[in-house]
Parts: structure tokens; C-alpha cells; sequence
């Protein structure tokens, strides 16, 4: 095993780990992609190139950017709710 | 209570460390193969199909069968969103000005990067797809950047672009099944043309684009396909800013 090799390794190790300890999920995606890219880098330097390719856009940019459009749809949801409990037209409550 | 929930915790840390520290403790060192079936595939496959891509060989070629199984896995996973996410359709509804307004809230340098670089993303998926049995990449490589192409498009503030679009055709669904009925077509001409399914029937020439018989085409086949698919995925994820305060 080399020293890429093996800073690789380490930075997924400590990346992956950032992932699961950081708790706010905004912070948390960037993570997860982050981890994506490292994860390409890894199997590129293991000679996996076909994998790499599809790790790259499925880690980096598919999961982060579901992960963000669904967070933006709870805290959409949420925000009416904290307001005024209640109320039946939460749609005009935004405007 | 919480005691008990940590001792069932602390077995089950210890049986899961122990069973990993025995399985990884007969295993051959870093970076040694010992398994036949890869060594054999690495020797005869460039030589097999004229196609210098070992990994896109196997795939759509020797274990095509299995291609084929995944391939409508992730059929089946996209009808799933699809259908989830359409109950919600029609409920409550958000002006379209407002979402383009939210748009245009990104910088103009993200915009204008994000829309230059859709065109050279689908200059590449067309290359990694059709290129696929030569150099890394194929089909499935392919049709993921397509969608990080239409994930640019919306980066670059046009994401009401996408939805006109795929309301007003339905490529994308088109384009979806066709790569699955395409593929699994492949496997009936193999059984029409060489007796077996699956089996390849075109000859593999010699050298360049057109060689490795029906890997090219099982590549295209799958690029529409996982392509169609994500696109169709990542449509309904914004299809969704459309729909207010679904409650």
C-alpha cells in the first residue's frame, strides 16, 4: 500500500466519521458529498475508474442535491406550522 | 431500562467486532487477487470481444443477465418516486413567478457557469456511453452525468425550463423505457441470433468504435435508460418547489 493509498483511507475514514457526528443536516450533506468525492478519488487510486466515474456524480452531486431539495421541502412545511398553528390556508400565510 | 438496552448494545458491538476481526483475519493481503474467474476474464476478455474495456465486457456481455435484473431494479424504483411523489400533485399550489424569482436569487457567475457547463456535459455523456467498451465508462456512467447536466441546468436557475419541458412531452419516459425494452431486446436477439439469451450475435470486428458486437447498443440501451430514469427522479424532486405547503 502506498501513501496515496493510504491518506486516502484516512481522509475517508475521517470524513465518513465528520458525517455521522456532524448533526445538522444542511452541514451534514455537504459532508456525505465531500465523502462522495473522496470515496471517486479512492477508487480511482485503486484502478477502478468505471466505478470512480459513477461514484462521482451519484456521491458528489445525486445524493447531496436529493438531500438538499428534501430538507428545503421540510423546513417549507415546518415554517407555517412554528408561525400560527392552526391556520387553514397555510399558503396565504406566506405572502 | 436503559440498562438493559446498553448490555443488549455492548453483545451486540462485541459479536459484531469479533465476527469482523475473524472474517478479515483470513483474507489474502492488500492488493492480492487470488480469485479465477477475475484473472480469467482479465486474460481472454479484450481478446475475446475486440473490446479493450474488461469491465464494460462483463457486464453487458458475460453477466448481461444480471445487467438486465438491475437495470429494472432501477425501473421499478423510479415508477416508485414517480408514483409517491404525483399523489401530491394538484393539492396546493405555488405561483411559478415565485419559484423562477427564488431562481434568480443565485449569483449571476453560479447561473452562468452552471448553464455553460450543460452543454459540455452532454458532449461527454454522449462520449462515456458511446466510448463505454473502449475506455472507462458505459452506459450507467453515462446516463449519471446526464442528470448532473440537468442538475447544472437547474443550478443555473432554469429549473422551470425542466419542468415545461417534461410536462409538455413525455421524453423522458420515453426515453426510460425505451433503454429498458431496448436492453432486454439485446438479450432476445441473442437468443434469436446465437441460440441463447444474451448471447452475443454481432461480429466483433477488429478495431475503433464498432467492435465488441452488441456492446455498444447494450450501452446506449442502458445511457437512455438510467439516464430517462434519473432525469425523471430529478424532475419530480423539483417538480416539487411547485407545491406549496402540501399539508
Amino acid at each position: 500500500m502506498n501513501g496515496l493509498l493510504a491518506l486516502l483511507l484516512t481522509l475517508v475514514a475521517v470524513v465518513g466519521t465528520l458525517a455521522v457526528a456532524v448533526r445538522e443536516p444542511v452541514r451534514q450533506t455537504i459532508a456525505v458529498g465531500i465523502l462522495g468525492l473522496l470515496l471517486s478519488m479512492l477508487f480511482f487510486a485503486l484502478q477502478a475508474p468505471d466505478v470512480a466515474l459513477s461514484e462521482i456524480v451519484v456521491g458528489s452531486l445525486a445524493i447531496p442535491l436529493m438531500l438538499l431539495l428534501a430538507i428545503a421541502k421540510i423546513r417549507e412545511q415546518q415554517k407555517p406550522a412554528e408561525g400560527e398553528p392552526g391556520d387553514a390556508h397555510p399558503g396565504e400565510a406566506e405572502k | 431500562m436503559t440498562r438493559g438496552r446498553r448490555a443488549v448494545a455492548i453483545v451486540g458491538v462485541v459479536l459484531l467486532a469479533g465476527g469482523l476481526a475473524w472474517g478479515a483475519s483470513g483474507l489474502y493481503d492488500f492488493g492480492h487477487y487470488h480469485a479465477l474467474y477475475g484473472k480469467i476474464v482479465a486474460r481472454d476478455a479484450v481478446p475475446d470481444r475486440s473490446a479493450t474495456n474488461s469491465v464494460v465486457v462483463t457486464a453487458f456481455d458475460y453477466r448481461a443477465f444480471d445487467t438486465l435484473g438491475e437495470e429494472f431494479i432501477l425501473f421499478v424504483a423510479v415508477v416508485g418516486v414517480a408514483v409517491l411523489l404525483r399523489r401530491l400533485r394538484g393539492e396546493s399550489g405555488r405561483d411559478e413567478d415565485e419559484v423562477a424569482e427564488e431562481d434568480r436569487r443565485a449569483s449571476e457567475s453560479t447561473r452562468w457557469i452552471g448553464m455553460a457547463l450543460v452543454g459540455p456535459l452532454v458532449v461527454l455523456t454522449a462520449y462515456i456511453v458511446v466510448h463505454g467498451h473502449l475506455t472507462p465508462g458505459g452506459g450507467f456512467q453515462g446516463g449519471v452525468i446526464l442528470m448532473g447536466a440537468v442538475a447544472f441546468v437547474a443550478v443555473g436557475g432554469e429549473s422551470l425550463v425542466l419542468l415545461h419541458l417534461r410536462r409538455t412531452s413525455s421524453w423522458v419516459e420515453m426515453s426510460e423505457s425505451a433503454g429498458a425494452a431496448g436492453f432486454a431486446m439485446l438479450g432476445f436477439g441473442g437468443l434469436i441470433g446465437a441460440g441463447a439469451f444474451f448471447q452475443n450475435f454481432i461480429a466483433n470486428g477488429t478495431s475503433g468504435l464498432l467492435t465488441g458486437g452488441f456492446i455498444p447498443l447494450a450501452n446506449i440501451a442502458v445511457g437512455l435508460e438510467v439516464g430517462g430514469a434519473l432525469m425523471m427522479v430529478i424532475s419530480e424532486f423539483f417538480d416539487q418547489r411547485l407545491h406549496g405547503q402540501a399539508t
